[in-house]
């Protein structure tokens, strides 16, 4: 039986050397390569599958156009499965084995952090299409992102919080999640009112009740739950059960198909958020016709933002004159009120975009824009 | 008052599920003084297998009851062929081999099992709410002290506790009154000399292995109900499920059971009392410090190395 255990080694080795081989200079080949590491799968799968839609029909549509630079856009895709590690290793396996000359990703903010580091070391430009944590673009200078920071969103969560005149807030952090913890320090900066109770969860954690029974003791006028979706709606309905039923608020991690098919069980609730689909503004109009006509479905935040951060990734490319990552950078780093589907996109110094907010209303699993904050 | 009424009744509602899952750790331990590492993924099996048969029945709109017993019996059914599977497949071929290699070959079934349930064929990646079978109510609800002092139990806090005491003493018949009980013991209290005496001991450990692993599919469809259904959510009930078993003392099985309440207690408690922060953490310092001072658990018996 030996002899078949080294055989299929030598195969396995052969195939993995043969794998291997070098392509050649970056960003020589006839199509421009951009790297594509999103959560395809796992835990947050709506949010990379959302905006890998949002990406795909950007890059459609600059390929119908003629591309850019005279060449076709060509998006390589790596699913990470909704896993830090695994992020590491999709970014990894996009700059050595794919040689691509820009990436972009994630959503979560854990998962950019841990492939942010991949591009810094490399020096290829990474573009964030939703990562709000502040500590993503503080990787190195390659790093940027097209939304708003978590500072910003949990302000927008506290001034709103106010407007509706609640003088006695709960908040519910996953400590897990870094995503999470920004939304809760920027919600601590800005909130006048009283925090009557601290509590944490961890991701993953399936009964929520032992904090929930704690909050409801504590009387609070509502809760902030700043987490994913994966969690918010089991949370909620926990809370329900327990007749803690007081409204719930949180970011932009709320927005996710998840969410909405719900239903009627989170009335009443509110989440801030990148953009909605009420929003008149022609740009707005027409990304929501093409993609409703590419997916047939209601694009979510996480669609048009990964539309726009194709759009202003190629943008930039075709500023720079050439697909080259350094010459890239620099493009990026001088963005400057890109017309963006999401707003109007301007890249500042620490390479964020300023941008405002909107909180929408959840009802009957549809939205509606309850307020619009812009950027202080 | 209705503070820590509200808190015991979340920890008891947890703490059934765990005990459940303990049950198949101690008994395991009890014939083949084994760690089985898999039984968190036989608990989450149990919740696939519920997720998938829950789908199929779905469109022919069965009364609840109806339809929870074929769920639950699907799934206890499933996972006792995955539990003899396991054993006669892993196990059996190292019988007589050190028993650090079952137990690292236990670690293996269990990454295979998680990596199986993550392909789409078995299941996917992606976690999936159960389909609406029977939805969470109130069915008791009383108040303390005051009008918003209430305390409320649903009707899946009443199914965990209910079928955990439930099969709780089924075990207790099969162990206490049956043959095939009397052999377990039997093989538990001394393997070599069971053997001796008649008692088929690899039909006995085949038993064992398909009893525990369908009171652990009954667990693990309790929380695909009440949370969802998600590859790798054994992890977490399977570590704790362990150490229940080894504060109830490993090996004894109202022992497990005894174990599982406790610990779904102190970590709710922990939480409603201290920081949530710490919940798990804590239920691992209880691990440390049983195995420090009492190192045969609450109800286990001592037992002398022999050299």
């Amino acid at each position: 039986m030996k002899w078949i255990t080294w055989m299929v080694l030598a195969v396995g080795v052969w195939g993995l050397v043969g794998g291997c081989k070098d392509k050649g200079q970056r960003g020589s080949s006839s199509e421009i390569l951009i790297g594509e590491f999103a959560s395809m799968t796992g835990a947050t799968a709506t949010f990379g599958q959302s905006s890998h839609e949002g990406l795909m029909l950007a890059v459609e549509q600059v390929n119908e156009k003629g591309g850019v630079l005279g060449k076709k856009v060509k998006v390589i895709s790596e699913d990470n499965r909704s896993d830090a590690n695994e992020a590491v290793t999709a970014v990894q396996k996009l700059i050595s084995r794919d040689r691509v000359v820009a990436v972009i990703g994630e959503v979560a903010s854990k998962r950019s952090l841990a492939g942010g580091g991949v591009c810094q070391q490399y020096k290829i430009p990474m573009l964030s299409p939703a990562s709000t944590n502040p500590t993503v673009t503080q990787v190195g200078d390659y790093i940027f992102r097209i939304c708003f920071t978590d500072d910003f969103q949990g302000g927008v969560c506290a001034k709103f919080a106010e407007k509706r005149g609640w003088k006695k807030v709960a908040i519910f952090t996953d400590v897990a999640n870094d995503y999470s913890k920004g939304l809760t320090a920027g919600f601590k900066d800005g909130y006048q009112g009283t925090i009557v109770a601290d509590e944490s969860f961890r991701e993953g954690d399936n009964d929520f009740k032992a904090q929930l029974t704690k909050i409801k003791a504590t009387g609070p006028d509502a809760v902030f739950l700043p987490g994913y979706y994966t969690d918010v709606v089991k949370v909620v309905k926990q809370a329900r059960q327990l007749e803690l039923n007081v409204p719930f608020f949180g970011g932009d991690g709320w927005d996710s198909p998840t969410t909405l098919a719900a239903g009627a069980v989170m009335d009443g609730c509110f989440y801030t958020d990148h953009y909605s689909p009420d929003d008149p503004r022609p740009a707005v109009r027409e990304f929501i016709a093409a993609y409703q006509k590419k997916y047939a479905r209601t694009p979510d935040a996480m669609a048009i933002l990964g539309y726009d951060a194709g759009m202003v990734m190629m943008d930039a490319i075709k500023r720079a004159g050439k697909s080259e990552p350094a010459a890239i950078r620099d493009a990026l780093a001088a963005t400057k009120g890109f017309p963006g589907a999401s707003g109007t996109i301007t890249i500042d110094e620490k390479r964020n975009a300023r941008k405002p907010a909107f909180v929408l209303e959840l009802k009957g699993g549809k939205t509606h824009i309850a307020d619009t904050i812009e950027p202080g | 008052m209705d503070y820590l009424t509200q808190q015991l009744i979340n920890g008891l509602s947890i703490g059934a599920t765990y005990a459940l899952i303990a049950l198949g750790y101690t008994m395991v331990y009890g014939v083949l003084r084994l760690i089985n590492f898999a039984h968190g993924e036989v608990y989450m099996m149990g919740a696939v297998v519920a997720y998938w048969i829950a789908i199929g029945i779905a469109p022919w709109g069965w009364p609840v009851w109806g339809a929870l017993a074929v769920i639950f019996g699907g799934a206890m059914g499933a996972c006792a062929v995955l539990g003899f599977a396991i054993e006669f497949f892993a196990y059996r071929p190292l019988r007589n081999k050190p028993r650090l290699v079952v137990l690292i070959t236990a670690i293996g079934v269990s990454l295979l099992l998680q990596n199986l349930a993550q392909t789409r064929y078995v299941f996917g990646p992606t976690p999936e709410a159960f389909p609406a079978v029977i939805e969470a109510k109130t069915v008791v609800r009383w108040t303390m002290g005051g009008p918003d002092n209430v305390v409320t139990v649903s009707n899946l806090d009443l199914l965990s506790l209910g079928l955990s005491l439930g099969l709780m003493g089924v075990l207790a018949w099969v162990v206490l009154r049956t043959r095939q009980g009397l052999a377990l013991r039997a093989v538990s209290y001394r393997f070599d000399t069971s053997s001796l005496m008649g008692i088929n001991t690899n039909r006995t450990i085949s038993f064992t292995f398909m009893l525990g692993s369908a009171l652990a599919a009954v667990a693990g469809v309790v929380d695909a109900i009440r949370y969802d259904v998600r590859p790798l959510m054994g992890l977490m009930p399977g570590l704790k499920a362990f150490v229940a078993a080894v504060l109830g003392g490993i090996g004894s099985i109202p022992g497990a059971f005894v174990g599982g309440l406790v610990i779904g207690l102190i970590e709710t408690l922990v939480k409603g009392y201290l920081s949530s922060a710490y919940s798990d953490a804590v239920a691992f310092v209880v691990l440390i410090v049983i195995l420090l001072v009492r190192p045969s658990g609450i109800l286990g018996r001592y037992e002398a190395e022999k050299l």
